[in-house]
């Protein structure tokens, strides 16, 4: 069966911070180790609590970020008008506790056995789950074909940077730096669009699975684009923010 | 009881005197954000139709001027996306599912709701009868934006919006109540926002 969830509920439970990683200037991973861990699929989610002095909470949704195999992470990028992602990009520690639950989602996931060639557009923090797609493709030795394109702010504002650099056997990376380019920038520049989608994607005929997580306009205008381009709407599978655009 | 979150102070809360509706874990916005699990089907009106069956078997059907002569209503409330996000007042206009069901004079216990992109969601029937749901096509005053489920989409407040199903095309009545998209996917089979029934077995 598809969803996880469906396994008798998901309880609250209370993890230990193992390791915080800092991508960049404004986004964090979180390494989590929590005491009774189902294990996930790549493109779940899971549910973070924070807890005040008050006993106020507070609870988001964050695409997971390892892959399947793995410990639970989270990507979190700071969102300056949030309440969750400051705290947990800012304030949060390795040794300390953070209660959460899942996995969770069953649709926007990907198995080695769903096939492909896949295409991954990411935007932004996007990026998240679908980091977790290649890293799972590389771990379970696959040989499906994946293109990965990327489309970020500044180069600076790209997460993984390193590690998606080391990607090569069958998978493509490439990037759109939408706000400024680094001197002698060779990659694409600008938003995404059918253009740039059309030179950058599989060709319909090719029957690729794509996944497209990102903020809503770049969603709507990729999967939009890839529409027009011929792509069977059911092998277009999309996701806001994967759940990391929360506040 | 949860642990305090060292360091953690809770901002984001309702604004004075309308705390009490934002059901539990949820927090408030003023925007709209938008989730969907595909590329946004646009259905251009002139094949547009709104079709009540019954156990797959038709039995009513509306173009989309038919269902603009339907007497349509203002609607003023408050929803709750189970990721979390509740917005106060929104302004919808739309036909009661109330309308729909007595011109299609049939009745069942349960319904699943079938969307242009191949979406559906289950719901009693007693979600979407006495006033409690709409079929909506006016947002803000304006028409639906297709992002936002336009040209119609369900309108049923009082359940997590993942029930409000974008881009509704059909009601089926049945007998038995069975999982739509997201519920299969682990999401709650009823998903009362008050009693926080986001997943399975919450």
């Amino acid at each position: 069966m598809a969803g996880t969830a469906l396994r008798g509920g998901l309880t609250w439970q209370t993890a230990t911070v193992t390791a915080i990683t800092r991508e960049t200037g404004s986004v964090v991973t979180i390494a989590l180790d929590p005491p009774d861990w189902p294990g996930h699929r790549a493109g779940q989610h899971l549910d973070v609590r924070l807890t005040d002095e008050d006993g106020y909470t507070a609870e988001r949704e964050y695409s997971i970020a390892s892959a399947p195999g793995e410990p639970p992470a989270i990507t979190v990028e700071r969102l300056e008008d949030g309440e969750v992602s400051p705290y947990l990009s800012g304030e949060l520690r390795a040794g300390d506790e953070l209660e959460l639950r899942g996995p969770v989602g069953g649709y926007f996931v990907w198995e080695p056995a769903d096939g492909g060639p896949l295409l991954l557009l990411a935007g932004g923090s996007g990026i998240v789950p679908l980091r977790s797609i290649l890293r799972y493709r590389q771990q379970a030795g696959s040989d499906v074909p994946a293109r990965l394109l990327y489309s970020a702010r500044t180069w600076d504002d790209v997460i993984y940077r390193d590690e998606l650099a080391g990607y090569h056997d069958g998978i493509e990376v490439s990037y759109t730096l939408t706000r400024a380019q680094p001197p002698g920038w060779a990659g694409h520049t600008g938003r995404i669009d059918q253009a740039l989608l059309a030179g950058v994607a599989w060709p319909a005929a090719a029957g690729a699975l794509a996944y497209i997580c990102g903020p809503t306009s770049f969603v709507e205008t990729a999967a939009a684009a890839l529409v027009s381009l011929g792509y069977p709407a059911a092998r277009v599978k999309t996701e806001r923010f994967g759940g990391t655009g929360g506040h | 009881m949860s642990p305090v979150s060292r360091g953690f102070r809770h901002l984001t809360r309702a604004p004075a005197g309308r705390e009490g509706r934002l059901p539990p874990g949820q927090y408030f916005t003023e925007g709209f954000p938008v989730l969907s699990a595909g590329p946004t089907p646009r259905t251009p009106p002139e094949e547009w139709t709104f079709s009540v069956t019954r156990g797959g078997q038709a039995v009513k059907s509306w173009t989309w001027e038919e269902f603009q002569g339907l007497p349509a209503e203002d609607i003023t409330v408050d929803i709750h996306c189970v990721t979390r996000w509740s917005k106060f007042d929104t302004g919808w206009r739309g036909v009661s599912v109330d309308t729909l069901l007595a011109q299609a004079g049939v009745d069942a216990p349960f319904v699943m709701a079938f969307c242009d992109g191949d979406y559906t969601t289950n719901l009693a029937a007693a979600d979407i009868t006495g006033g409690k749901a709409w079929v909506a096509f006016g947002f803000g005053g304006g028409p639906l934006a297709a992002e936002h489920g336009g040209p119609a989409r369900l309108l049923v407040p009082h359940l997590y919006f993942w029930k409000s199903a974008k881009w509704v095309r059909r009601l089926d009545l049945r007998e038995r109540d069975e999982p739509g998209f997201w519920e299969t996917y682990g999401y709650h089979m009823h998903g009362d926002p008050w009693r926080e029934q986001r997943y399975a077995g919450d």
